[in-house]
């Protein structure tokens, strides 16, 4: 893991967060140790496939569900032992939607400021501005009912910022959610963060993760498998991808390339027909692979040279890839 | 108080968003309406031929309403499964807000309702022949605010405990349906078998019922009022506890 020195302020700190859920079946680990450290400010993306312990881990750090095992300062508070004062200091957007559908857009974020035990009057000026913000102002005194997706999903976040906490928790803020609304989450994001706010959220997009996050945790079957910034991790790869289409031959193709000097991993998948290799110069090795493809008799479908992705970095901590996960 | 504020600030929102959509609170009447109106004329003989009273309609409302609070409080879990299932239950949890206030301003809300209905039942009654004592029937109001108080979190419990509708419709009705059977609420059960009779006398509604009756004819003097108003409010004790507790744990 990379030495956070650089992070300011420790604004989430957890050590060994485990959760077992008991169960007919027996019990299921969903959380298995979890160390975590996020900066005062920073956007930190909790990245992994779905069932990986993402919510589970952020119901911890958000109050709604006690930890087996471990412990956990969310905003400098105790977690276990003041639970109260952490959900002061806290904002948390569920992954299914937070709102009534009879209810209106405004009747909710008065209501929630009170919750946090603003004035009446003081509520009703912060929700004006909420609405404001979040571009609601014309849909404010409408049923949630009648929102669309990306509204409701952006009233969500209202209702989670409405007490200006310091720490937001974004259960898959973008799930469902049609390409042009995602980009605006994206800038309402990171506007938060303009304004100091520390985000966790969690995705299994790896396109969010790249795009939005400034570190982030790949978390697999309970367990964080890399950290870092999102540049930080690809690098850890090492070198370049090449992928070869091999149509049929994958295993010989392998048996051929593997020892070559300069490839540092070679993988083969059936399914997709392709050999994945990691080589130290890509732009090298593209042509000596061609050729020597050529004198063996192999006639590769594709080849195609790319910088590590995060998809590679999950592939190589987890031997699967995150792309072959359906979407939720 | 923070418990007092929240718990007024829950009441105040979840009436108007009932309000907001009646059609529920008119289907509640509904039901007790047709008793009275098809079924109640048909007493009077049975309640001559007990002996348990004068007037049928003295004797069949009070039970009327019983049966009313008890259905109604009976069925507010599924409104609370869909706030689960919208995730404002779970929103609310994340807030510091008191945990007793999410039960209790919900309860509030559901026994308002019951209350209103318990009038307007009485108010359509008089015609029939209902003789009303006045101070009786406020006081019998105060009975259904603790019955209102004792099957309103019992079901909310049971809703976050299930979690889903077809779950929770069986146990309702399970628990309701031999509850009101052994209440003498419909029938006199002085003309029971003495198996059923002892049956009833353990039935805490039994008890609410021969309250609610002494309190419509002014007996003041009856025990009954004493024994069911303490049954009922321990029992609304001990449900508020239970539900504030299932308010206040996780969910998984």
């Amino acid at each position: 893991m990379t030495a956070p020195a650089r992070l300011g302020a420790t604004m989430i700190a957890t050590r060994d967060l485990a959760k077992t859920f008991k169960t007919r079946g027996g019990a299921v680990e969903a959380v298995r140790g979890v160390d975590l450290r996020v900066g005062a400010g920073e956007i930190f993306g909790f990245l992994g496939p779905n069932g990986a312990g993402k919510t589970t881990t952020l119901r911890m750090l958000a109050t709604l569900i006690p930890p087996t095992a471990g412990e956990a300062t969310v905003a400098g508070v105790d977690l276990r032992k003041e639970p109260q004062e952490v959900r002061r200091r806290i904002g948390y957007v569920p992954q299914g939607g937070s709102t009534d559908p009879a209810e209106t857009g405004r009747g909710e974020l008065v209501l929630q400021g009170r919750l946090y035990g603003m004035s009446k009057a003081d509520a009703q000026a912060r929700a004006s501005e909420v609405l404001e913000a979040l571009d609601l102002v014309a849909a404010a005194d409408r049923g949630t009912g009648t929102y669309s997706g990306g509204m409701r999903r952006r009233l969500d976040v209202g209702l989670g910022i409405v007490h200006l906490p310091a720490v937001l928790f974004l259960d898959e803020p973008t799930t469902g959610l049609d390409p042009q609304a995602r980009a605006r989450m994206w800038d309402e994001i990171k506007a938060l963060r303009e304004r100091g706010t520390t985000v966790f959220l969690t995705t299994h997009y790896l396109e969010e993760a790249d795009a939005l996050c400034d570190r982030l945790a790949i978390i697999d079957h309970g367990r964080i498998v890399a950290e870092g910034t999102s540049d930080e991790l690809k690098q850890a790869v090492s070198g370049d991808v090449v992928t070869i289409g091999v149509n049929g031959t994958g295993a010989r193709v392998l048996g051929l390339v593997e020892p070559l000097p300069f490839v540092r991993e070679a993988s083969h998948d059936d399914e997709a027909a392709t050999v994945r290799l990691y080589v130290d110069r890509g732009e090298e090795a593209v042509p000596l692979l061609l050729r020597m493809l050529d004198a063996a008799g192999f006639a590769p479908t594709s080849i195609a040279l790319h910088k590590p992705s995060l998809d590679d970095v999950f592939l190589r901590q987890t031997g699967r890839s995150l792309r072959e996960e359906p979407a939720a | 108080m923070n418990a007092l504020r929240d718990t007024f600030l829950i009441f105040r929102r979840s009436l108007i968003l009932t309000l907001r959509q009646p059609v529920w609170i008119i289907f509640g009447l509904m039901q007790p309406i047709l008793y009275l109106v098809l079924f109640g004329p048909l007493l009077d003989s049975s309640v001559k031929a007990a002996g348990v009273g004068e007037n049928a309609f003295n004797w069949f409302i009070p039970g009327l309403l019983i049966q009313t609070a008890v259905f109604g409080g009976a069925f507010v879990g599924f409104g609370l499964i869909a706030e689960l299932r919208s995730g404002v239950v779970e929103r609310m949890r994340v807030t510091p807000m008191s945990r007793i206030a999410m039960l209790l301003g919900r309860s509030l809300r559901d026994v308002v309702i019951l209350v209103s209905q318990a009038i307007v039942m009485m108010v359509v009654a008089i015609p029939f022949g209902l003789q009303i004592d006045l101070a009786g029937c406020l006081v019998t109001l105060a009975l259904l605010v603790l019955i209102g108080l004792a099957f309103a979190p019992l079901s909310y419990s049971a809703a976050l405990v299930l979690k889903s509708e077809d779950a929770l419709a069986p146990v309702v009705n399970g628990i309701a349906l031999p509850l009101l059977l052994l209440s003498g609420i419909l029938l006199p059960l002085a003309l029971a078998p003495d198996w059923l009779k002892f049956l009833s006398t353990l039935n805490p509604l039994t008890h609410a019922a021969d309250a609610a009756r002494a309190l419509f004819n002014g007996d003041w003097a009856n025990p009954e009022i004493a024994i069911g108003a303490v049954i009922m409010g321990a029992l609304a004790a001990f449900a508020v506890w239970l539900a504030s507790r299932a308010f206040g744990r996780a969910v998984s």
